[in-house]
């Protein structure tokens, strides 16, 4: 793996946050270069989600800091994720299903025209030249996003995520919903944002998927982070050892 | 960017084979065609009166000027409203209250006016009505927010905080003047409910249609340049110019319409007299023109329409009626949009008491009761999904000129209130029965 300094670009450190007494992350480090894709691996309720939304700004974590390029950072809402270059795509893709591609894509964020109106032709002309480069057969840019496929769903959640300059990008299971070939098209992308220079953060159930995809991988359990190994220097078998036991292992780490 | 084959206006003018010619005319012109239904399903409830009277009562009245005038102010008010039900539906609430806040504004607004401001300012001074209508606004506004606040920051169920409002409010108009009416209002307050002399006359109302055609006329040009810029499909010419003309055709012929309409003799008479003129034997036929509650009617459908399809406000109401999740994540503060949304329906159930009370040339704490039943059926009527996320201000415009037709017409035909009554549930049901089916096929 290529690091070119030793500054990661994002450390959670010792992150801990509980709802009504139950700890969901239980103090947690983990940390992300540039140009790298680590895994966030675990159990259903091992804690990786909420541990991610501590980053995206949807919760607020009871105690431990988050650096950015080794600054102290304070992220209270995804507004404030935002601004950091913090971009999620969320296992639910959230996307307001009543409106169109482009009003997704610039939700939050949208374009105005010199009287303060809405520049929807803007907005349709910057997303038909994104989806132009991630998913050259979509047509649908006049109708709801509830009429589009899963796969075609997931290139807009995709699409608001890069279009917006990323540095930090976060994929909750980015590949749940999709076919064999909408898969491979992610797979294709991460490589691609990866090369550009961006941290990704992946939640993945797949084994073969982390393998594929991540350079590290980093196991929760019971809202404990069990390890985090290089997935190199690692089978199958002891990653899935590390999800399933809890237990440490003795390579790679 | 190259022209997506598949809307390209040349390809899609090409008759296809499985495309019925009404459906690919419909695609080409981009007609509404929820905005076509409504206005056909309002000219055959027009018509149905009408013919009805005729031929059972020898006598339609439904189809005259002074009818349609009449009904074009009765709808104002509850109009009004309906343009910010819209929104509180969209955003997946509901306010019971308005029927309530008109009252207590109305109160509120008749006590300043009649009691209170003339002994600063002296009776009939001109800022009397301008004090009024915005302390109205203002009050309405901060009740709304109140609303808004407690469903948004405290959790409480709109339905529960709005139907105590409902009660709290009505309350409130009956104590505020001891159960008294409160007459009659200030002169010029009073043009705001019509009348023969709210109206702004021919004259007015050939200026107002104009610019209403100019401004259709300016909006399908600066949307065919949008489209150019940016490469877009175009409309074919032959669809501008039609739409261009049915626009303008609906509003010449409006202004025809209210123009046909002549002032009563009396009002004729007593003009004359304040200007010492006398009135020719075969009478002066002045026309009543536009009444000042519709133009403020369409003045805030104008506004609304732009509030909530052209800026981020309108477009943050939509994410969230569509996924109150997805919105929060994207950045957009749910709780303080809600305020704003109940602030804003507040603020017009504000206005619309001023329009209520001024057409009754009074306040009486009974203003704008049930009006929240005829706001809320207005806005489903007029394709406000109650389950969020969907419904546009020219719809609940509409829903709500579907609802005083019905009523109107039967008065007119001579139905008793029950079946008045008994039709308009009916009407209220099926209606949001037809819009289901027809999302379903659309779908």
């Amino acid at each position: 793996m290529t690091r070119t300094t030793n500054t990661p670009l994002v450390e959670m450190r010792d992150i801990s946050i509980s709802f009504g007494g139950i700890k969901a992350v239980d103090h947690v480090t983990v940390n992300l270069f540039a140009g790298e894709v680590v895994g966030l691996l675990g159990h259903n309720g091992a804690g990786k989600s909420t541990l991610i939304k501590c980053l995206s700004g949807a919760y607020r974590p009871d105690h431990g800091q988050v650096f950015i390029d080794g600054q102290k950072v304070t992220i209270n809402n995804p507004r404030d994720a935002r601004a950091q270059n913090i971009e999620t795509i969320y296992q639910t893709l959230a996307l307001a299903d009543n409106l169109n591609a482009a009003a997704n894509l610039f939700l939050g964020r949208e374009l105005i025209n010199s009287a303060g109106l809405l520049d929807e032709a803007q907005m349709e002309a910057e997303t038909r030249k994104i989806m132009a480069r991630l998913n050259p057969n979509f047509r649908k840019f006049n109708v709801p996003v509830s009429a589009l496929s899963g796969g075609q769903r997931q290139s807009v959640a995709i699409a608001r995520a890069v279009y917006f300059n990323a540095k930090i990008l976060i994929m909750d299971e980015p590949t749940a919903a999709l076919g064999p070939q909408e898969t491979q098209m992610v797979a294709e992308l991460i490589e691609e944002l990866k090369k550009q220079g961006l941290g990704i953060f992946l939640i993945e159930h797949d084994i073969h998927n982390v393998m594929k995809l991540c350079d590290r991988a980093s196991v929760m359990k019971n809202g404990q982070l069990v390890g985090t190994v290089d997935v190199d220097k690692v089978t199958d078998d002891e990653i899935l050892g590390m999800i399933i036991m809890g237990k440490q292992s003795n390579q790679g780490v | 960017m190259t022209q997506d084959p598949f809307t390209d206006s040349n390809s899609s003018k090409k008759p296809q084979s499985k495309i019925s010619p009404l459906t690919s005319f419909l695609r080409v012109t981009e007609i509404d065609t929820r905005l076509a239904g409504m206005a056909g399903a309002l000219l055959l409830i027009w018509l149905g009166f009408h013919y009805y009277g005729l031929f059972v009562n020898g006598m339609g009245a439904f189809l005259t000027p002074r009818n349609l005038w009449n009904l074009s102010v009765q709808t104002s008010s509850i109009g009004i409203m309906a343009t910010g039900m819209v929104l509180v539906i969209v955003t997946r609430n509901i306010d019971l209250s308005v029927g309530a806040l008109v009252g207590v504004t109305a109160m509120m607004m008749g006590i300043l006016q009649v009691e209170v401001l003339p002994q600063y300012l002296g009776l009939g001074h001109p800022a009397i009505w301008v004090i009024t209508v915005i302390v109205g606004l203002i009050a309405g506004a901060i009740i709304g927010a109140l609303h808004g606040w407690l469903i948004a920051y405290c959790r409480i169920p709109a339905f529960i905080v709005t139907l105590g409002g409902l009660l709290i409010w009505r309350g409130m108009a009956f104590i505020s003047a001891g159960g008294k009416t409160i007459s009659p209002v200030d002169q010029t307050f009073a043009l705001l409910g019509g009348g023969p002399y709210g109206a702004i006359g021919a004259w007015g109302s050939w200026v107002v249609g104009l610019i209403a055609c100019a401004g259709v006329l300016w909006m399908m040009q600066s949307g065919r340049a949008q489209r150019v810029k940016h490469d877009f499909p175009l409309r074919p010419m032959w669809a501008e110019v039609l739409l261009a003309a049915i626009g303008c055709g609906t509003i010449i012929g409006s202004v025809l319409l209210v123009n046909a309409y002549p002032l009563p003799k009396g009002i004729i008479k007593a003009m004359a007299a304040a200007n010492n003129t006398i009135v020719p034997p075969e009478g002066i036929f002045i026309s009543h023109g536009f009444a000042i509650p519709v133009l403020i009617l369409i003045s805030v459908g104008v506004l609304m329409t732009i509030l909530l399809t052209r800026t981020r406000f309108g477009r943050y109401v939509f994410a969230i009626g569509g996924n109150p999740e997805a919105a929060s994540l994207a950045g957009i503060n749910t709780r303080w949009m809600t305020l704003k949304i109940f602030s804003l329906m507040g603020m017009l159930a504000g206005l619309a008491g001023a329009v209520a009370s001024a057409r009754l040339n009074s306040a009486t704490n009974a203003l704008g009761l049930l009006d929240e039943l005829y706001v809320i059926a207005a806005a489903v009527i007029g394709g406000t999904s109650l389950a969020g996320g969907i419904g546009t201000i020219y719809g609940a415009i509409l829903g709500a000129l579907v609802m005083q037709s019905l009523q109107t017409g039967m008065v007119l035909i001579g139905f008793d209130t029950a079946i008045q009554q008994i039709v308009v549930g009916i009407v209220l049901v099926l209606a949001v029965y037809l819009d289901n089916l027809y999302r379903s096929k659309s779908k």
